[in-house]
């Protein structure tokens, strides 16, 4: 894989994971998604790009109904995971959100023990018989976010103590403790310094092989670097939405390329 | 879509790399009619002042290599602007080609000044030299205005100069097999004549280039590749013939 020019690197998954259909969100009287329609390939990197406040994290927040915790915001549309409608009544949205996992803007660890920090999914949700079992899917996440040898050794020490990178590939651990199939992403990268950048980065083209991964960035570079498909959001509005490589050389929309090569779009 | 960026230092350096291809191009397109003149002149001071004018070019293609190296490495440049970049750097590389033969035809002058004339054919290499420079021309004028309708008629135009070429070629053989002390001048001529065969193709890659320039697409390879006159054998000599 690593050795095919990047013109080939295509995506090769079609099946679609999120299926999005005339998709509407108000904050009260505020219109912020209009009409969006989109769909989200499996194990594929998929980047949501737009200036602030085009409505790019609210329609991220969609995805797993993040916005049903704020009382004003009001979605609709059609939303299907897996062909299976997530608004549906018999939804529980906390079983979706273990399915669909996210991680944020800044690292945020539950003030407890690292171990702790990754064993709190599993354990509320009944994934694990026992204390061993428990260490070993506590192992294999941390191995997954790729900061196990790094907190091996202190898995009791306080999630808090980590450096701000290492808490970010801690809460993606934690994330992925769950085995969800989805991994939203709200700017995971922009609180953290450029090595442990790229180090997200390198996760996060590793998650794809097992996930569906979408992330909401504002470096028009990261995007760029993950994600095989880019969705171009303005003013609410999904202009444009193709292969990265497409949007990046010829784009196709005169705003997308206005916003892309920093021209006043 | 908008033309000027938020940072106009960026407007500023794009702006700076591409006058010095039009600086580029307008030396070319001089070393083009000077060597072609020379020829035909037999003035064999316009042909040093044209080897010595390459250097020249040389070195501006280098400062554009520098330019547009830094404007990759500084502002990561994309869609319309990465495209912009590349053609830069393929417009550079093919303006520094096209001295390299003009040079090479100023060079050839200089032999060809000791020599007897060869009917009429200083005066038809010069036709096909300036028939390249105009299309030169008209191709650095597509690529400041961004017209791609004018690139590719400039494509279809290298045919005339492929045809002018093959017909040098055969008129070049016959003068040879008429008389061997034709020989080395011709020889000398057939050359300045390929070398202006190759001005015009790389002509034509700059103009595919402003193609991709402005619509994103390099051109279909529509012009077919016909004529084998230099490929064939040669015909035998009317007075060797069994």
């Amino acid at each position: 894989m690593y050795d095919t020019p990047i013109s080939e690197r295509k995506v090769d998954q079609q099946e679609v994971k999120f299926s999005a259909k005339g998709v509407q969100v108000y904050y009260a009287d505020t219109h912020a998604i209009k009409d969006v329609d989109v769909e989200i390939q499996d194990k594929t990197v998929t980047a949501f790009i737009g200036p602030s406040g085009c409505g790019k994290s609210t329609f991220l927040r969609c995805l797993n109904r993040m916005n049903d915790t704020i009382d004003i915001c009001r979605v609709e549309g059609d939303i299907h995971l897996d062909g299976q409608d997530i608004y549906d009544k018999r939804v529980d949205p906390v079983q979706l959100r273990a399915k669909v996992g996210m991680v944020f803007q800044k690292p945020n660890p539950i003030p407890k023990s690292i171990y702790d920090n990754i064993a709190y999914g599993p354990r509320i949700h009944g994934l694990a018989n026992g204390k061993a079992e428990l260490d070993e899917i506590v192992e294999k996440s941390l191995r997954r976010g790729a900061i196990w040898d790094e907190v091996k050794d202190r898995l009791h020490e306080p999630g808090t103590g980590l450096s701000g990178g290492q808490q970010q590939r801690l809460c993606i651990a934690r994330a992925v403790a769950t085995e969800p199939e989805v991994l939203l992403m709200d700017e995971p990268c922009s609180a953290l310094d450029p090595i442990a950048t790229a180090q997200v980065e390198e996760l996060i083209d590793e998650l794809r092989e097992s996930y569906s991964v979408v992330i909401v960035t504002h470096s028009m570079q990261q995007a760029a670097r993950v994600s095989q498909k880019t969705a171009f959001f303005h003013l609410g509005n999904l202009v444009e939405y193709g292969e990265t490589s497409q949007i990046f050389t010829n784009p196709q929309d005169e705003r997308t390329e206005s916003y892309i090569t920093g021209r006043i779009g | 879509m908008h033309d000027e960026h938020i940072s106009s230092a960026f407007d500023r350096d794009l702006e700076a790399v591409q006058a010095l291809i039009m600086k580029m191009g307008g030396l070319v397109e001089e070393a083009i009619k000077n060597a072609a003149l020379s020829l035909e002149t037999r003035d064999e001071e316009l042909a040093a002042q044209v080897r010595a004018g390459d250097k020249t070019i040389d070195a501006l293609e280098e400062q554009i290599d520098q330019e547009t190296a830094l404007i990759i490495a500084l502002r990561a440049p994309t869609a319309i602007d990465l495209r912009l970049i590349l053609s830069v750097m393929k417009v550079a590389s093919n303006l520094e080609r096209i001295g390299d033969h003009a040079k090479n035809m100023a060079k050839r002058t200089s032999v060809l000044t000791q020599m007897a004339t060869v009917n009429g054919a200083a005066s038809s290499l010069r036709r096909m030299a300036l028939e390249t420079e105009r299309m030169l021309r008209d191709v650095l004028d597509a690529y400041i205005q961004r017209d791609a309708d004018l690139a590719a008629e400039v494509i279809q135009r290298d045919l005339d100069v492929d045809q002018m070429y093959n017909t040098l070629f055969r008129e070049f053989l016959t003068f040879m097999m008429e008389d061997p002390r034709n020989i080395t001048p011709c020889m000398h001529l057939h050359f300045i004549a390929k070398n202006t065969e190759r001005m015009g193709d790389h002509v034509t890659n700059i103009a595919e280039q402003v193609i991709y320039l402005v619509t994103g697409q390099m051109p279909d390879e529509g012009r077919t590749k016909g004529d084998k006159t230099s490929l064939e054998p040669a015909a035998a000599p009317p007075d060797v013939e069994a």
